[in-house]
């Protein structure tokens, strides 16, 4: 399967790579990779080709596993990737004679979020840990009223979750009494209807519930900046090699640095990098 | 037969040699051609098992065969991932069953109402709308589920499933203390049979209403933490599933025909003996097609479940406990097949197919059993 699809869209890029030459000297910009860094890549698409209309950039999104293979083979300009490479992965591009090259676009920060009516205001990391793995399920083991924990969880396959994952639950298990809900949406929805719930969400959607502090740490854009906040990451774009200046692909991949480029950012509901 | 009678209309007509011919191959076309059209959708139903076979046995060949069948740990991205779907088929199981509760009963009630009670007008106005049900999208029930349904249960969830309980068991009760007070009076001499009756009917109605009222207030006291849970999914889907029953049920009810209802009517039967001895026994292979129907709508629905059964990888406690959430097969197909064979290596992908083909088999299996009754019946009826 795997291989399929990466024959695929290798063909394809192939075929594509064959049609701009045969129409000229239009650009191409293959990108593909993570679907969390994927709006931005989408958006900042969408800006530099209305800029620029001889320039064709083509987004994908299937994963952050692709946008490294992808950049380690050769198949695509630009992967893009919600956690950075893994060392195996650099030895494999290493190998092939690549050099990926890593840009920081954004940031992006998870906030736990409770009902309003909730007393509970601060959670440890630890006490975060321990309701998503079920250990606590009451509110009253954590100062709250005696009120079963409703625990809602993003769908496994999204990026949000893979963060969460990573950065909280890390090798545990997710209790098996948690919900799922399929959108950061859906979750506020969900959270912000049921007394006892508490759901993790981007920090553009913390509106109408109410976001803890995680450690004493204020879930704000400033804090996820400064890295203080503990449940936040950088998004990726990796190339191979330094893009060299005054290139369309520089500039694409530059856009982060622009002032347009960090309001396309914000507007995704991620954090620009300052 | 063919021959005989093809045999007679050459004889009669005296057609020619040629002209023969010709009729035979346009016969052989015709009926070749007719054919071809028929299997497709055969073929249709044989390549979709075929194809979800094919990506379903790799999982399977993988000896995840036991874990997927016995566990309940469904962490397909966890590393390592564990498979356990057992947890994932009563959810569906449980779901449907939920759903049929509410349908069947609701709609065979309906069908008989519009088929036999109500007068032809009313049902010429009443059925379309039933209908209509089946005419909104499955995600406006979702959203339904989930912005009003889900709050509204987690408010006033005792009280509604109080009154519910009341509504649905006080006429049961009713009507079974009248035939229950009926029965014992029969055995006294006829001038006591009304004070027997009275008396049996006073005791056993003080006792059901005792019963009633505790049940009631129990429930009434109930706390629903989360209102996405297997009992919200299941009126859900078994409202969604009623036109499919009430439609189906109907036109059952009406194929027996007057004859029937005539001759039960001239022997002197009730409108009540009509109907539950004679209609309903008649139509019983077109109900429980109807029934069988509105499981298969119920347990492929997959947007309302995915938006209102909360999606938790477990087994109730206890199993039969309707107010906690659980997640479905097709939730589950729908809502992990968006990264799945990218993420956590292909067995993620195929065990989704392994799900699929579950369904289907099990689709498959309700059909024949369907089939199989409604051919007894026939023989029965017969």
């Amino acid at each position: 399967m795997q291989t399929q699809k990466q024959l695929l869209i290798a063909g394809l890029v192939a075929l594509t790579v064959a049609a701009a030459q045969a129409a000229g000297d239009a650009k191409k910009i293959v990108v593909d990779g993570s679907t969390t860094v994927g709006p931005i890549a989408k958006a900042f698409a969408e800006y530099y080709m209305k800029a620029h209309p001889d320039v064709n950039i083509t987004v994908s999104e299937s994963g952050s596993g692709n946008g490294a293979k992808g950049i380690i083979n050769g198949s695509i300009d630009v992967g893009t990737m919600s956690r950075a490479m893994k060392t195996e992965e650099l030895d494999a591009a290493k190998g092939k004679k690549r050099n990926p090259v890593q840009h920081i676009v954004a940031f992006d920060g998870i906030a736990a979020v409770v009902h309003p009516s909730n007393p509970v205001k601060n959670l440890s990391k630890d006490q975060l840990r321990d309701i998503y793995t079920g250990e606590i399920n009451n509110w009253k083991k954590v100062g709250g009223p005696d009120l079963k924990i409703v625990v809602i969880s993003r769908d496994t396959n999204s990026g949000t979750y893979e963060t969460f994952q990573e950065k909280v639950t890390k090798s545990e298990r997710v209790t098996d009494r948690a919900e799922y809900v399929g959108s950061n949406g859906a979750v506020r929805q969900r959270v912000q209807s049921t007394p006892g719930a508490i759901g993790y969400v981007g920090l553009a959607f913390t509106e109408g519930v109410k976001a803890l502090t995680v450690n004493e740490i204020e879930a704000t854009t400033d804090n996820v900046i400064s890295k203080k906040y503990p449940i936040s990451r950088g998004l990726f774009m990796y190339t191979d090699g330094a893009p060299a200046a005054g290139t369309a692909l520089a500039d694409y991949v530059g856009l982060y640095k622009t002032a347009d480029g960090k309001k396309l950012v914000g507007d995704q509901g991620y954090v620009p990098v300052q | 037969m063919r021959t005989g009678m093809m045999n007679s209309a050459k004889s009669s007509l005296m057609l020619s040699r040629s002209a023969n011919r010709n009729q035979r191959l346009t016969r052989w076309f015709g009926e070749g051609f007719l054919l071809v059209v028929t299997s497709l959708s055969m073929l249709a139903v044989l390549f979709i098992l075929i194809f979800i076979a094919r990506d379903a046995l790799p999982f399977f060949s993988w000896t995840h065969f036991k874990e997927f069948f016995v566990s309940t740990a469904w962490y397909p991205t966890q590393n390592p991932p564990s498979f356990g779907a057992l947890s994932i088929l009563f959810g569906s199981l449980l779901v449907t069953l939920g759903a049929a509760l509410v349908a069947i009963p609701l709609g065979l009630t309906a069908a008989v109402c519009l088929s036999d009670v109500l007068p032809f007008r009313v049902r010429q106005t009443v059925k379309p709308v039933v209908e209509m049900l089946a005419a909104i999208p499955s995600v406006a029930y979702g959203f339904f589920a989930l912005i009003v349904f889900a709050p509204a249960l987690q408010e006033h969830g005792g009280p509604m499933l109080a009154w519910a309980f009341w509504l649905v068991v006080t006429p049961f009760l009713a009507l079974t203390l009248l035939v229950l007070a009926d029965l014992a009076a029969a055995r006294f001499a006829e001038n006591r049979q009304s004070l027997v009756r009275g008396l049996v009917f006073a005791l056993l109605g003080a006792m059901a209403a005792w019963g009633l009222w505790k049940t009631g207030r129990r429930l009434h006291g109930l706390e629903i933490s989360s209102g996405t849970n297997a009992l919200n999914a299941a009126i859900i889907l078994g409202i969604m599933a009623l036109p499919t029953m009430v439609s189906v049920a109907e036109d059952a009810l009406q194929a027996i025909g007057r004859d029937l209802r005539m001759a039960s009517y001239a022997l002197g039967a009730t409108r009540a003996e009509t109907l539950v001895r004679v209609v309903i026994p008649a139509a019983a292979s077109g109900i429980l097609a109807a029934a069988i129907l509105a499981i298969m709508r119920a347990i492929g629905e997959t947007m309302v479940v995915w938006m209102a059964s909360g999606n938790a990888a477990r087994i109730p406690e206890p199993w039969y406990n309707l107010l906690e959430p659980v997640r479905t097969l097709t939730a589950t197909i729908a809502g992990d097949m968006g990264e799945a064979d990218q993420s956590a290596g292909s067995a993620h992908y195929h065990v989704l197919f392994a799900m699929a083909l579950v369904l289907l088999l099990f689709s498959l299996v309700c059909n024949m059993i369907s089939e199989r009754m409604i051919a007894r019946t026939r023989r029965r009826l017969r």
